[in-house]
């Protein structure tokens, strides 16, 4: 009898999952997608942009050029995977010592409504001081993304305020301004300095 | 239809709980738990710990509550193929006899909407754990840093 609506409930809950399944589909594969979809990111010189940094200054891909990258999408009020992947980043800027200060690192926000410079100027100040925040017009931020084929969608939350879905990798491109590969949120993260070191191995390349 | 049969397991549950001596929510153990400080009040919080069964039974959370936060709530982000992260409300949590649920970066969280007072590192907040057996557990949560990401470094 107990092992009866046990089942009855699992039942439901697969037919739940399901349905959840099918939304995904929908919105990842389906009908629902966007349009840009694991693409290779462009070349910063192929890309064109307008934003400002938590210091008021105009900056665009070309602010880039001349060091190794390392970007990311994200939002300040994003409660879990920001300020993870922003730890994240500062203690691998940390584990490169003084090398961190041959890369330009920045935090693109996805959600300029809420995320004016001097929000993104208190926000980055809780982490390692390479991290520059990025934002600017809604059209701008969008040619960003387009650029670096990321995606990010503003979903309704439950209180009537709203969250941002989006890219949470952090892309790395050399000083040449050229994708070199992707840390991904879920890769081991040991993986990661490793993967940065490339990055500016490649910078020395085109150096010499 | 989801509701109804869910209040009958919990109703079992209950009735076979108060047979054994530890099970149900009185088997369940937190452990580590940490939350990172908040800049102001206008920005959702968030909390990690485990949740241990140390129990014979399934145990299901099916909600939380704090003085800190008006709509504390069980979220889970994921990250698709692509990479796009998402979060939404993660339900009722079951935890299977034995089995530890973690709540950590990344994956399911506390999410703590409409702070009441600013998240201040060094200090730390009680959330209680509401489960459907009708048990409570009661959890002290330190306040880490906003750069913290675990525990303890
Ligand atoms: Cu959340």
């Amino acid at each position: 009898m107990r092992r009866r609506k046990f089942l009855g409930y699992a039942g439901a809950v697969t037919a739940a999952g399901g349905l959840t399944l099918f939304a995904g589909w929908w919105r990842v594969d389906g009908p629902g997608a966007p349009a840009p979809s694991g693409a290779r990111p462009l070349p910063l010189t192929k890309m064109e942009f307008k934003l400002t940094d938590h210091e008021g200054r105009t900056v665009g891909p070309e602010t880039l050029i001349g060091k190794p990258t390392l970007a990311f999408f994200g939002f300040t009020f994003c409660p879990d995977v920001c300020p993870t992947t922003l730890s994240d980043i500062s203690g691998w800027l940390d584990a490169l010592g003084e090398d961190a200060e041959r890369l330009n690192v920045v935090f693109i926000t996805v959600d300029p409504e809420r995320d004016t410079a001097e929000i993104m100027e208190d926000y980055v100040a809780y982490f390692h001081p390479a991290i520059r925040g990025w934002t600017g017009p809604e059209n701008q931020i969008a040619r960003a993304a387009e650029g670096f084929r990321a995606t990010y969608e503003k979903v309704p939350a439950e209180n009537g305020g709203y969250t941002m879905n989006h890219t949470a990798s952090v892309f790395l491109f050399d000083a040449a301004g050229d994708f070199v590969s992707t840390i991904d949120y879920h890769e081991p993260r040991e993986f990661a300095v490793p993967k940065i070191r490339r990055a500016m191995k490649e910078e020395t390349k085109e150096a010499t | 239809m989801k509701q109804m049969l869910f209040s009958v397991v919990a109703g079992l549950t209950l009735s076979l709980a108060t047979s054994a001596a530890h099970a149900g929510s009185d088997a369940v153990v937190v452990e580590d738990a940490w939350a990172r400080a908040s800049i102001g009040t206008s920005r959702p919080g968030a909390a990690y710990m485990e949740i241990r069964n140390t129990g014979d039974e399934t145990v299901t959370v099916t909600g939380l509550v704090t003085d800190l936060a008006k709509m504390p709530e069980i979220h889970r982000t994921s990250t698709d193929d692509r990479g796009v992260s998402s979060m939404a409300p993660a339900g009722e949590v079951e935890i299977a006899p034995e089995a530890t649920v973690a709540l950590e970066p990344g994956g399911l969280h506390a999410m703590l909407m409409q702070l009441q007072r600013p998240m201040k590192e060094g200090e730390s907040f009680s959330l209680t754990l509401l489960f459907s057996d009708g048990g409570e557990v009661r959890v002290e949560i330190p306040i880490r840093s906003i750069s913290a990401r675990g525990p303890e470094d």
